[in-house]
């Protein structure tokens, strides 16, 4: 080493380095070429259409997508983002609920005390709640976006028949998923949302007690749709433990199995819509 | 967007072009989430989650509301009765849209935005969904108050508003007064409702029927007769103070 003393650039240079965006190559390359970063990554990665096609059909997590797309399929302004973005957020919904479940009891005694703990004393406990909560209705709003702009841009029609009929199945139980946790919290606003909106199933006709032709079936309040739904004849405890295994086990196996039905058909369809 | 996509678009439109997804969607698509999560931590920190008191069953609010996203089903009860409200009308919302591709044979607008080529899809839509489904879900939220009595945003929710209860059936109004005559009265109403409309349309688009089909079109003009009808509903109600078109020992519509 040695007899070269460390050239210290002049400003000017130095101006000129950042100017030209020599600067950024500089660091990356000191960067790459550390020990740290050379005894973790064993090569480096050679930007040639080859690898650009291994990142994607050889990452497991990558591997839904295709390799290759239209150019257009990438404009925001097409596709708003919407479907991703609800997939985001019910994932976020899947990570923040398996926390609150560590915490949570759906039972009668225990759940709104549960909930008073999660937000006084767990760490973090209010703040996975609120999350999960907001990401809740948020995914809400963005399926029914999705589903708009799905709309407007007529990418129900052939060859993509099938899939929008997968997305209604997908944004009812979107509902579903929202309303079934809606109850969980066991407080005064879950209660009476969920009886207001149980008591509809009271008017089924035929299989509802209140419902139309229901004196020719013979259901009674006992023996009914509500009752099927909630366990009882009003809100109660076994309508919370029924709310809670739909919400916590039900209802997201199955979105989450017609979410990749929805994505594998995305792409046997030929990709995103477009003008063609 | 992103760069590369963005700058040579001009000159290739038209021409699709295949980009690789790795990097150029993989990363649009990671700022994305970045955006997404970065907005939803502020957001929780900003502002809790409801909690009310206890759940007690003994104490029933007034107003109690369905979470907000059924409200404007909830607001249809006002002019339906709980079978068509919550029952019917969810089935009928549900089987309606999965029956969107199969019923629109235009093969008009696909993959791109337009308005021209597919004017009455477009204005169905958005009908439904801003107006059937969004406003009254918004009315509902902020104008519904005790009793479900509309409430303008600067009046005092009074739990004690007393509103007339002055609307009468359509048969009544045409002088019907016997039981039985009322229920032929309001279900030949009906009838002529969904028939005269079905027959105008099949009318007006009797070119059509070769290539669209009977059934596509019958299924078509049943639903958008029973979207209408809400609204015609709605609006007897509010402007006529009429309550049931149809009443029979079983169902009253
Ligand atoms: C949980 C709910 C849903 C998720 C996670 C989801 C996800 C996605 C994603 C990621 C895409 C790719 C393009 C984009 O982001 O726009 C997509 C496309 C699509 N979605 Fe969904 N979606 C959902 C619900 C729905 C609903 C409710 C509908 C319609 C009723 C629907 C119909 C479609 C169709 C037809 C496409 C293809 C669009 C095209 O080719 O342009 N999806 N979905």
């Amino acid at each position: 080493m040695a007899n070269k003393a460390p050239q210290i650039p002049s400003i000017a240079e130095f101006i000129h380095k950042i100017k030209s965006g020599e600067i950024f190559t500089e660091i990356a390359k000191e960067i790459t070429e550390s020990q740290l970063w050379t005894s973790t990554f064993r090569h480096g990665y050679a930007d040639t259409p080859r690898n650009r096609v291994l990142q994607i059909a050889s990452n497991v997590w990558l591997h839904l997508h295709p390799v290759k797309m239209h150019r257009h399929a990438l404009r925001i302004k097409f596709t708003w983002c919407m479907g991703g973005i609800t997939f985001l957020l019910f994932l976020s919904t899947v990570v923040t609920g398996v926390i609150l479940m560590f915490y949570y009891r759906p039972v009668g005694e225990y759940a709104y005390y549960d909930m008073k703990y999660l937000q006084y004393d767990v760490p973090f406990g209010m703040l996975m709640r609120n999350m999960h909560r907001w990401a809740a209705h948020a995914m809400v709003i963005t399926v029914w976006l999705h589903m708009f702009r799905v709309f407007l841009t007529g990418s129900y029609k052939p060859p993509r028949e099938f899939n929008w009929v997968i997305g209604v199945f997908l944004v009812t139980f979107t509902l579903l998923l929202s309303f079934t946790g809606y109850l969980l919290p066991w407080d005064q606003l879950a209660m009476w949302a969920v009886t207001v909106g149980t008591n509809m199933a009271r008017a089924t006709p035929f299989l509802g007690n209140e419902g139309p032709f229901a004196e020719y079936v013979g259901v009674t309040p006992r023996y009914d749709a509500r009752s099927l739904l909630i366990g009882g004849s009003l809100v109660g405890p076994p309508a919370l433990l029924r709310f809670y295994v739909l919400h916590c086990i039900f209802i997201p196996l199955i979105a989450g199995a017609l979410m990749i039905v929805h994505f594998w058909r995305i792409r046997k369809d030929g990709g995103i819509s477009g003008p063609l | 967007m992103s760069e590369a996509a963005a700058a040579p678009k001009r000159k290739v439109e038209g021409v699709p072009e295949k980009l690789h997804v790795w990097p150029y969607l993989v990363r649009l698509e990671f700022l994305c989430a970045l955006v997404v999560i970065v907005a939803l931590a502020v957001w929780s920190i900003v502002i809790d989650a409801p909690l009310e008191e206890a759940a007690n069953p003994t104490k029933t609010p007034n107003p109690s509301k369905a979470p907000w996203y059924f409200l404007g089903l909830q607001d249809i009860l006002v002019y339906f009765d709980p079978w068509f409200a919550g029952v019917v009308a969810p089935v009928l919302i549900i089987v309606g849209l999965m029956l969107i591709p199969y019923l629109d044979v235009n093969p008009k607008g696909n993959g791109y935005y337009t308005y021209h080529e597919r004017k009455v899809a477009i204005w169905v839509y958005c009908f439904g969904f801003l107006v059937l489904w969004i406003a009254l879900i918004i009315m509902g939220v902020f104008l519904r108050g005790p009793g479900w009595n509309l409430f303008m945003p600067w009046q005092y929710w009074d739990p004690h508003k007393v509103v007339a209860l002055v609307s009468v059936d359509l048969p009544y109004a045409f002088g019907f007064r016997d039981y039985t005559w009322s229920a032929i009265f309001g279900g030949g109403v009906l009838l002529a409702y969904f028939g005269i409309g079905t027959g105008a349309y099949f009318f007006l688009e009797r070119k059509a029927l070769k290539s669209v089909g009977f059934l596509r079109m019958f299924l078509k003009i049943q639903l958008a007769l029973i979207m209408m009808g809400i609204v015609i509903k709605i609006v007897l109600r509010i402007g006529f103070n009429i309550k049931y078109i149809m009443v029979t020992p079983w169902i009253s519509v």
